[in-house]
């Protein structure tokens, strides 16, 4: 048999997706779960970023089950939940999500909830019970009970000409989730686009209704994510651009707005113009302290990665395109669903001059150090991955960044690494690490 | 007998205890309610997601020295190893040590293992642990879907016991099983106490102290040092090894009644460590009473007197000069009943009134069969019968309460709890270290503390004017206890 082991957790359960209901403004999350499935999630995803907003773990209306609903089951100890929530809390969507038990049990969850259609504010449901998959898959199909629930059931309207929806970053879990959806709205606001997304202050039940009248889609993320926006075209006819780099730096950025820019029909003109003046500043600065870039003792030339799918491949396409390091073996820990693993490989066989770059999907993080260990960096290695990466950068005198979950150890509010600025800012934090060192 | 060795898992507070989680009255009410044996659980019709005592479980004994935490679970309830992946070396490196090793896997379980069950997986799991890590000790935690299923934890252990030599010690703490997360720190101590602890081969000058982090480390050992005792801090930086001779110890105190209950009368049950029964070392009373509690079990009463009169000395002025300054402060307290009730009697030392307080639940008896000494102690001394709520660490009953009461200050302890009493713009002080109130210097740096809080209120207030609470104003106008079900009793 094959050993199934996490060491190291990188990812957690489906139910750790009740982080993508709370990043919607006024978005309720109702937990038909045990008493403790919300606050050891959120400390773990959230934690060391802070989690205490508008509606946090302590809110969530949850119906604590004990040993009696197991038993006798929960569907009543449900509905008693969610009508008080509905009468306590001002939310203007309430998302029900269940946990491993009372699925095992059976409750009924989409019957308990079809009993509140039709009052004020929608109340909606996902099935996203621990065993049934990652944090990212429910990330998805939180999406989707929003779009087939909900949207589906509000009257049409027409199309806003310019109007795109961005889907990508994930709430929480990707730590710098916030900033990057703002600096992707920024990269396609300065092509006369109008950027409509769903997460952050001042996003929420406004900006979910508008979903439908988008011009398209705009999917910035290898695979998390993909089956929403192809769902949103079935449903409401709206195509999709999906770039699945998180463009960070110069290179990416503005092959990024290249791309997006000829799917929405922007004169090049004014795209070109746009990218000039960002590529201009961008390496000033570059320009300005590539000294300190190039004349140090302890600055790796290769690289590997141990994070999720959309990190690995936009730090290394940054490192690799836009800096000109060489990829080792990179390390994907968010497990990907298999279909995705072929495609997964493709992006990361894509680099300049031919480079490419072995990926191993894991989610034992012992298997993965080992590899590293195992590995002739040829010199310093450059890891970047989550703080279990740390004491192993130590231990190899290499070089570290934290950038996933668990990140600890730094605060993030809202920096990004997106964009023309995200990629200055990651090399700021790479080197604040370098420069710890003797050079 | 508080600790079954032949009972695979410890019996609940709910159960062990007679322990509620619902309670609306006053301090005196509870207190008589409790020791009259009329007091009775109440259930919720409505609730908020609060904690698991597979987090409390795992929280501490993930920081054994040189143990490996496998928890039998879907991916999520592993979580805690997020949590606790620097948190170890940083204690450690804090005080010093340099080995610290991490070791916290997950059987991830799956779709397909609810209905066929993993406990091959598990086994497999448990022996390549050992492979990996060499650890001293295994603890393995069941989890909700472990414990739904059924798996029979049990015979994987007697499996792999004849194939590595280390104890696997289980752990059952299915979040389902206690509303008192608090329980979780009775299923890691029954874990250590029936697979860990040997019995003593000889006595020896160390005093268990069962605390969480330490961080009063270093001035507990010079106390200790002067009467010729050595303190062994519990469970966190402890190895294995030094856990299996706690039954030699002179003595066993905590810091934390609700912590302690479990172990420190278990090794008295056990083996005969004497566990000292006092109020915990908050203030000038709770630390008065700690050490001279601890010197009547060791025969060092005088010493303690006197070295207590030369700490007053150094001491009281100063917290006298400083109560000055808080007279007339209304306070409302929410913390655990551990905390809670030490704190409330450190706070009416400097003369602040509670005005109301909060306990997440409540213990009528510790496992000893009596009633936790500072409940006791603060019904019997506390200038005025006050307003008090066992509520589960339930946010809308909480700010419900703080909204009305309007205290000057809130004293908090538990995660999560601090900013809602901001965002009502009441100045909050969260207790984070158990040791933050230790002693007379402790009670001092605290007194500052919450001169500071009420001083500068300017963060509390630019926060409260910007921000919306996301409850309706029905609420509001509900008692606070509205979801109480009446005269219901659990069972127990």
């Amino acid at each position: 048999m094959v050993l199934k082991i996490i060491d190291q957790p990188r990812y957690v359960c489906a139910l750790g997706a009740m982080q993508t209901v709370q990043g919607i403004c006024r978005a309720v999350p109702v937990l038909h779960a045990g008493p403790g499935c919300a606050a050891k999630l959120a400390g773990g995803i959230a934690g060391s970023n802070g989690d205490s907003g508008y509606i946090s773990p302590q809110i969530y209306p949850c119906t604590n089950i004990t040993e009696n609903e197991i038993v006798f089951g929960g569907e009543g100890r449900l509905k008693e939940t969610i009508e008080n929530a509905l009468r306590m809390i001002d939310g203007d969507l309430f998302v029900v999500l269940s946990g491993c038990t009372t699925e095992i049990v059976g409750d009924d969850i989409a019957q308990v909830v079809s009993s509140f259609e039709g009052s004020e504010k929608p109340v909606i449901y996902v099935e996203t019970a621990g065993f049934k998959g990652t944090n990212l898959q429910g990330h998805e199909w939180i999406v989707d009970a929003i779009i087939t629930q909900y949207l589906v059931k509000k009257p049409g309207k027409g199309r806003i000409k310019g109007l795109v929806n961005i889907w990508g970053p994930v709430p929480s879990f990707d730590p710098f989730w916030i900033g990057n959806i703002r600096e992707l709205e920024h990269l396609i606001r300065e092509i006369g686009l109008t950027p409509n997304t769903i997460f952050g202050e001042n996003r929420g039940i406004e900006e979910i209704d508008r979903i439908p009248q988008a011009e398209f889609n705009l999917l910035v993320s290898p695979w998390v994510g993909l089956s929403n926006v192809k769902k949103l075209e079935e449903i409401f006819g709206t195509p999709y651009l999906h770039y699945p780099v998180l463009p960070i730096g110069a290179y990416e950025s503005t092959r990024f707005l290249q791309v997006v820019g000829k799917f929405a029909g922007i004169d090049p003109s004014l795209v070109t113009a746009v990218i000039d003046r960002h590529e201009k500043e961008y390496y000033y600065y570059i320009e300005r302290t590539s000294d300190v870039f190039l004349e140090n003792r302890t600055m790796s030339r290769r690289f590997s990665t141990v994070t999720s799918t959309t990190d690995a491949l936009a730090v290394s396409r940054f490192l690799v395109n836009d800096f000109g390091l060489i990829p080792a073996t990179q390390f994907i820990t968010d497990k990907p669903p298999e279909e995705y693993h072929e495609t997964i490989r493709q992006y990361f066989r894509d680099f300049t001059y031919r480079i490419s770059t072995d990926i191993v999907f894991s989610r034992d993080g012992y298997e993965i150090h080992e590899e590293i260990r195992r590995t002739d960096y040829h010199g310093a290695p450059l890891i970047i991955g989550s703080i279990f990466e740390k004491k192993l950068a130590e231990e190899l005198q290499g070089n570290f960044l934290a950038i996933s979950v668990p990140i600890k150890e730094r605060l993030i509010l809202n920096s990004s690494y997106v964009g023309y600025q995200g990629g200055l800012r990651l090399l700021e934090d790479i080197y604040s690490y370098v420069f710890k060192q003797f050079n | 007998m508080v600790v079954n060795t032949k009972l695979h898992a410890h019996e609940t507070r709910e159960n062990r205890l007679g322990s509620i989680t619902g309670y609306s009255g006053t301090l005196k009410d509870l207190h008589h309610k409790a020791c009259c044996g009329t007091l009775q659980d109440k259930e919720r019709c409505f609730s908020q997601a609060s904690t698991c005592n597979a987090a409390c479980a795992f929280s501490i004994l993930s920081f054994i020295v040189d143990a490996a935490m496998i928890q039998h679970s879907p991916s999520g309830c592993a979580v805690t190893a997020m949590q606790v992946s620097n948190s170890k070396d940083q204690l450690a490196a804090k005080i010093g040590l340099n080995h610290s090793k991490s070791c916290y896997v997950c059987t991830d379980m799956d779709e397909t293992d609810t209905i066929y069950g993993a406990t091959e997986n598990l086994k497999e799991v448990i022996l390549e642990t050992y492979r990996r890590y060499r650890p001293n000790a295994i603890f393995v935690g069941a989890s909700c879907v472990s414990g739904v299923i059924g798996e029979d934890l049990e015979s994987v252990r007697s499996e792999v016991s004849g194939i590595i030599p280390i104890p696997v010690a289980l752990v059952y703490c299915e979040g389902f099983k206690t509303k008192i997360w608090a329980s979780g720190f009775d299923a890691a101590f029954h874990a250590i106490l029936t697979s860990i602890v040997k019995p003593p081969e000889k006595k020896s000058n160390i005093i268990n102290i069962i605390n969480f982090y330490g961080s009063a480390r270093k001035e507990i050992t010079e106390i200790f040092h002067e009467f010729g005792y050595e303190p062994l801090f519990l469970i966190s930086n402890t190895t294995i090894e030094q856990l299996s001779r706690i039954s030699e110890s002179a003595a066993t105190i905590s810091t934390c009644g609700t912590l302690g209950s479990y172990l420190g009368n278990g090794l008295s049950d056990l083996y005969g460590v004497p566990y000292v029964v006092s109020l915990q070392p908050h203030g000038i009373e709770g630390f008065d009473c700690w050490l001279s509690e601890l010197g009547k079990v060791l025969g060092k009463e005088e010493e303690i007197k006197t070295y207590l009169a030369r700490e007053k000395e150094k001491y009281l002025p100063k917290i006298e000069e400083v109560k000055r300054k808080l007279k007339g402060l209304k306070a409302v307290v929410g913390m655990g009943p551990g905390f809670n009730f030490n704190t409330s009697r450190a706070l009416q030392e400097l003369g602040i009134e509670i005005v109301y307080s909060a306990a997440w639940h409540f213990d009528r008896q510790y496992d000893d069969g009596k009633i936790p000494s500072a409940f006791d102690h603060l019904a019997h001394n506390s200038p005025n019968d006050f307003p008090l709520n066992v509520c589960d660490l339930q946010n809308h009953e909480m700010i419900h309460i703080l909204k009305s009461a309007k205290p000057d200050i809130f004293f908090s302890r538990h995660t999560g709890s601090t900013v809602w009493a901001m965002k009502l713009g009441i100045p909050a002080l969260c207790l984070y270290d158990e040791y933050d109130i230790f002693g007379y210097k402790g009670l001092l740096n605290f007194a500052y503390s919450i001169l500071d809080k009420v001083t500068n209120r300017s963060f509390t207030e630019n926060l409260s004017r910007r921000v919306k609470l996301p409850y309706n104003d029905w609420w509001f106008s509900q008692n606070n206890n509205h979801f109480l079900k009446s005269g219901e009793d659990n069972g127990s």
